[in-house]
């Protein structure tokens, strides 16, 4: 009993626990920051104001919009599989957090000697991180399936078929990508991935592994966009065809776990896309450590190109969605894997 | 204490994928014991068969398990029903089970005696497998002819299976 209360107490633990509770609030926090940047974004876009009213510029907009959707009704179809449109939105919102587990966001610090030992910024630091991201990537899959069926309505489950095809078809090209990274970097976990694109060639080009493999990271990007269901690959919730898609069904706070989980997948996929491509926390002119400035920079910026893209780009056909995975982005893929091995081998990189 | 968690939930998992009569439940219930076996794995310091475990099993295999289920949409199994339809078949398939059972629990018996002197994690007596680079050296080396044997029995399966889904042209 004594060790477990000298554990519980060490500032070690206090600190890690901290920091899981922090990652926590800022993930649904940042899904908040989203839903207030996807309107603003989109409104400047089309020439308008979007939302102004609440607050300073509306920026308490979601707040507004969060506590509407606590107090909205919920609802379930007759029809519905009860105990699985419940289970359907709580798989998704826990895989989507769980995702985020074993991204490191800054270097290891000690918080100006708070600490006794350097803590390293992520929850989980495990050796296979690139491996166990995408594994919880590919359960998310199955919120949607299930919400798709236990809706017991034909927009609902088009939607989860159409979804979850389409994740099972990009999940491939996303793996592959990973794979070149990783067979370049020769490391699994994404910390020693980050510090290896450390330092400059020529003494102004960064490190970054989106110089050396600048297809693997549009076929990353392609299928992360498709992974995260956002647009141009957004068919789940293709609205003229479905209604809503595998949510139709869904209302309050249930539907509001949804978009939870749709804007953290954002994020996490963006948070891997800076780890993996971008150097992660290491930038110029800010110390290594408050690199955590520049991963937020980094990652601002890519969450900024997801909106730019949709508000850009159209949607895809569904049969074009297909042979573009299946007939352009995996080749692809496969070719870059390939000839990575290749150049790894010859090179001895 | 964890071994105990893991193993239950795969045991649970198991009994519920035969016990469920939605057959929908039933692939779920199978997903949550591979959760349990993935992480037995992880206390065998083996996170990456852990990893892929949970990628290939879980992540890909009972994906397309879920979806044959629910396209097939197979209505809830009646036991009631099925006696009425096939009386005289029951008692045959009873007997051929219960003997299958049987058998099982033998071989299970006796792989645990033999077991009874062994200890320590995989890590321990296989060093190979906790690491990925000296798994895929292993794999390539050791196991080579089992591995590229494996992959061409998939590719054929692959092959069969575009034939198959092929439509006949007219």
């Amino acid at each position: 009993m004594a060790e477990i209360i000298a554990w519980v107490t060490s500032p070690m633990f206090i600190a890690y626990a901290t920091l899981v509770g922090v990652v926590f609030m800022a993930l649904q926090i940042s899904a908040a920051v989203m839903v207030y940047a996807e309107r603003k974004v989109a409104a400047f876009m089309q020439q308008r104001l979007g939302p102004t009213r609440v607050g300073p510029q509306g920026l308490l907009q979601p707040i507004a919009d969060i506590v509407k959707l606590f107090f909205k009704e919920e609802l379930r179809p007759k029809a519905a599989d009860a105990f699985l449109f419940s289970l359907a939105p709580i798989i998704s919102v826990t895989t989507a957090f769980l995702a985020f587990a074993p991204v490191p966001f800054g270097a290891a610090t000690t918080f100006f000697g708070l600490l006794p030992e350097p803590m390293a910024l992520m929850i989980a630091d495990v050796n296979v991180a690139v491996l166990v991201i995408f594994a919880v990537a590919s359960m998310g899959v199955y919120g949607i399936v299930l919400a798709g069926w236990a809706s017991n309505s034909k927009y609902s489950l088009l939607g989860g078929l159409r979804s979850s095809a389409q994740m099972i078809s990009y999940e491939l090209a996303y793996g592959m990508s990973l794979a070149t990274i990783v067979m370049f970097a020769g490391s699994m976990s994404l910390r020693e991935i980050v510090d290896l694109q450390q330092g400059y060639w020529l003494g102004f080009i960064p490190k970054w592994y989106i110089f050396i493999q600048p297809v693997a990271f549009f076929v990353f990007a392609c299928a992360g966009i498709a992974e995260t269901n956002r647009a141009p690959f957004d068919f789940p919730e293709a609205e003229q065809e479905l209604v809503a898609g595998y949510h139709t069904e869904y209302s309050s706070m249930r539907f509001a776990m949804f978009f939870m989980a749709e804007y953290i997948n954002m994020v996490t996929v963006s948070a891997v896309a800076v780890n993996l491509f971008m150097g992660g926390w290491h930038g110029p002119f800010i110390p290594v450590e408050y690199g955590w400035i520049w991963f937020l920079i980094k990652l601002a910026f890519l969450l900024f190109c997801y909106l730019w893209l949709r508000w850009t780009l159209p949607r895809f056909r569904y049969d074009q969605l297909m042979s573009f995975g299946w007939k352009v982005l995996l080749p692809l893929a496969t070719v870059n894997l390939l000839l990575t091995a290749a150049g790894v081998l010859y090179f001895g990189l | 204490m964890l071994f105990y968690a893991f193993a239950g939930a795969a045991v649970i998992g198991s009994l519920l994928v035969v016990t469920q009569k939605n057959p929908v439940y039933s692939v779920l219930a199978l997903i949550a014991s591979f959760f349990g076996l993935s992480g037995l794995y992880v206390l065998l310091e083996a996170p990456f068969v852990a990893v892929v475990q949970i990628i290939i099993y879980a992540g890909a295999i009972m994906v397309l398990f879920l979806f044959v289920v629910m396209l097939l949409n197979v209505p809830r199994e009646d036991a009631a029903e099925w006696d009425r339809a096939h009386p005289l078949y029951r008692p045959m398939a009873v007997r051929i089970g219960g003997a299958l059972a049987l058998l099982l629990a033998l071989e299970l018996a006796w792989a645990l005696s033999r077991t009874a002197g062994l200890g320590g994690g995989v890590a321990d007596q296989h060093p190979a497998v906790s690491s990925v680079a000296e798994l895929g050296r292993v794999l390539f080396t050791d196991y080579m002819f089992a591995f590229e044997v494996t992959s061409i029995l998939i590719l054929i399966a692959m092959v069969g299976a575009v034939i198959l889904a092929k439509k006949k042209e007219e």
